[in-house]
């Protein structure tokens, strides 16, 4: 996993609540088996037409619009659990994702993959979408280490939640799994009292 | 003060708790398919490890199979790809998979349940948002990524925050064509799509003793549809009595040992949850969802809401808010799905479409769970009675639900289906979905039209 601290960016808004993974990555695209190429499938059914073309009034075909901050409605991610999900965002160039509120396997999956996902309040929310649509250039500082997220024109700052071991992760680029390894004796002592009928 | 059978389970599975982190949670049971797989055994291979307890996966080929010619080889190429792969992981690494001629294949929370895999008192993850299907059972099952699907292959852990308890009560006795898929579908309108995000719903109340094992598992399965991470019920003598003699169930001594055990699982009288809703089923009608997220449902003789946050969805179905949705016609009809593809499904569906023909316009695909579920569906005469008013009947997978496989509904058209999902395309690229019980899915495909089902029963 690679290491992630301090983002600073534009955003690409998407001002839609209750963006669900079917739409980020259709079911279509899951039949891969190595974890190449996703980005390309990104929303595909809002972004390209039947013939395979760019609809011109979807944000991600709007190169006013850039950056490595996706910002969604609240609710984003919901529905199926495919990680393909996050892949599909992080493959595409994002490394955050800013939402009010976000479904809770899709947060689990983009942290496990060092994609993070910030909840911010409604009001910051609304503040940042209408700040970007007012200037596309708008500019985002995420602070893990501060667990700080600002939107630098207005001079406006709110602290997010992440947990200290998750914290470290990101920072460090390290995941779950050595973790749980380094953790072997403690599961083999667990499973010589534990029944499973 | 006493524990919540969430809490129960929970507790009897940590193996360790980080500090202002989460715990190392020990998973009894890994249940895996094609699709999310094969990412996490590559990233095994890469770490050089291998499956730290084959014994404890099951696997089963079901999200992109084909529904017919099950017997020939898959003629997809990157579907045959992936169910090569699911094959060939779990030869390397000594998993039990029941493959695509096994008399045991299926949707993975079919086949669980019905094989006796699922027990009360379990944790049991899959690469599945409908994972909580099983915790009809009474177990603490919930869909996980492809990043912890590798987890648990490495270590047979996954490390979680324990989320918040919610009960969900529903009292009284079920009105007339009402269902648990209306029940569930009723409690996801109230809560809305992202209402129960954060929280383990146990659903309890005389309504929900009064269902069988399988209307249970309907109900547990669209848990997610609400965010909730999963959902259960604890387990009673309708578990013990559907669980008993099942395949992978312990035997004579060990089953009473095991019984003894399971009827502890249940809420303390003094447990407390962090939120408490409560539901009569005489507020409940037959239902059906008019947009594009299964909160989006209403009775079926009530006018679409009108809401400003409902407008992209009602375009995208072509509707309009104030309208009613009956006698609006509709062009396939989806019977199927780790939702409702279960034989007592099937037997719901057979009831209403006996001595009856499916309409002209309605294109229709019953596809039964599991190919026990289609042995059994053929031993009872039940595909005698679809045949007979001209309903095709396939082979088991996930099939439309998807649309993975080549059982997509085209753009536009309009699908009644008995799935847990209506996304936009969700049923294929510009599909439009509705989603409703096997009953009026039932009604649907006789009358052609969307339908009332009392006025059938």
């Amino acid at each position: 996993m690679e290491k992630l601290n301090i983002v600073q960016s534009s955003c690409v808004p998407i001002n839609i609540e209750n963006v669900d993974t079917d739409q980020i990555i259709p079911a279509r695209f899951l039949k891969a088996t190595n974890r190449e190429g996703f980005g390309d499938n990104l929303f595909r059914d809002w972004r390209y037409d039947d013939n395979n073309q760019p609809k011109k009034d979807f944000i991600l075909n709007n190169p006013t619009y850039k950056g490595q901050i996706l910002v969604g409605g609240k609710n984003f991610g919901s529905g199926s659990s495919r990680e393909h999900a996050a892949w599909a965002i992080y493959d595409h160039g994002f490394r955050v994702v800013v939402s009010s509120f976000f479904a809770d396997i899709f947060k689990g999956n983009s942290l496990n993959i060092g994609l993070l996902p910030v909840v911010v309040s409604e009001g910051f929310l609304a503040d940042l979408f209408a700040e970007i649509a007012k200037n596309p250039a708008t500019e985002v500082k995420v602070d893990i280490q501060n667990q700080s997220i600002s939107i630098l024109a207005l001079n406006k700052t709110e602290k997010f939640e992440i947990s200290n071991y998750k914290k470290l992760c990101l920072i460090e680029g390290l995941d779950d799994i050595e973790f749980l390894l380094s953790k072997k004796d403690k599961v083999e002592a667990f499973e010589k009292t534990h029944v499973i009928f | 003060m006493g524990k919540t059978l969430f809490e129960k389970i929970w507790d009897a599975h940590i193996v360790d708790t980080i500090p202002d982190g989460p715990s190392i949670l020990y998973i009894d049971k890994h249940l895996i398919h094609e699709v999310t797989s094969p990412v996490a055994f590559e990233g095994l291979y890469t770490r050089k490890l291998q499956v730290f307890r084959p014994k404890q996966v099951v696997a089963t080929p079901d999200h992109n199979v084909p529904t017919i010619d099950q017997h020939l080889p898959i003629k997809e190429e990157l579907s045959r790809l992936q169910v090569q792969k699911l094959t060939d992981n779990c030869e390397k690494n000594g998993i039990n998979l029941y493959g695509m001629n096994h008399p045991y294949q299926g949707i993975v929370h079919v086949i669980g349940p019905e094989l006796g895999i699922t027990k009360p008192g379990m944790t049991i993850v899959c690469g599945d948002s409908h994972t909580a299907t099983h915790g009809a059972f009474g177990t603490i099952a919930f869909g996980i990524g492809t990043s912890e699907i590798e987890m648990v292959f490495a270590s047979q852990c996954l490390l979680q925050s324990k989320p918040k308890t919610m009960r969900i009560t529903i009292d009284g006795e079920l009105p007339k064509g009402v269902t648990s898929k209306d029940i569930i579908l009723y409690i996801i309108a109230e809560l809305t799509a992202g209402g129960a995000t954060g929280y383990f719903v146990e659903y309890a109340g005389s309504a929900i003793r009064a269902l069988s094992m399988e209307a249970r598992m309907t109900i547990c399965n669209m848990s997610i549809e609400m965010g909730a991470r999963g959902g259960l019920i604890a387990p009673d003598e309708t578990t013990f009595n559907y669980m008993k003699g099942r395949e992978f169930m312990p035997k004579g001594a060990d089953w009473d040992k095991a019984l003894a055990y399971w009827k502890t699982l249940y809420s303390d009288s003094d447990a407390k949850f962090d939120m408490e809703l409560n539901y009569k089923t005489s507020d409940i009608e037959p239902m059906i969802t008019y947009g594009t997220n299964p909160g989006m449902g209403i009775k079926i003789s009530k006018p679409i809401p009108a809401n400003e946050s409902n407008t992209k969805a009602l375009e995208y179905m072509g509707f309009t808010a104030g309208e009613k949705l009956l006698g609006k016609q509709i062009d396939y009809v989806f019977i199927g799905s780790c939702t409702n593809g279960r034989i007592e499904d099937l037997r719901e569906v057979a009831k209403v479409v006996k001595g009856r023909k499916k309409a002209e316009n309605i294109r229709m695909y019953i596809v039964p769970g599991s190919k026990q579920v289609e042995k059994q569906a053929i031993a009872e005469g039940l595909v005698k009675i679809f045949e007979d008013a001209g309903i095709e009947f396939r082979q088991p997978g996930c099939s439309a639900c998807l649309a993975m496989n080549e059982d997509k509904v085209p753009k536009g058209k309009y699908c009644v289906s008995t799935s847990n999902r209506n996304f936009e395309g969700r049923q294929g690229p510009g599909s439009r979905t509705l989603l409703v019980s096997p009953i009026t899915a039932a009604a649907v495909a006789i009358t052609g039209k969307i339908t009332d089902v009392r006025e059938l029963l």
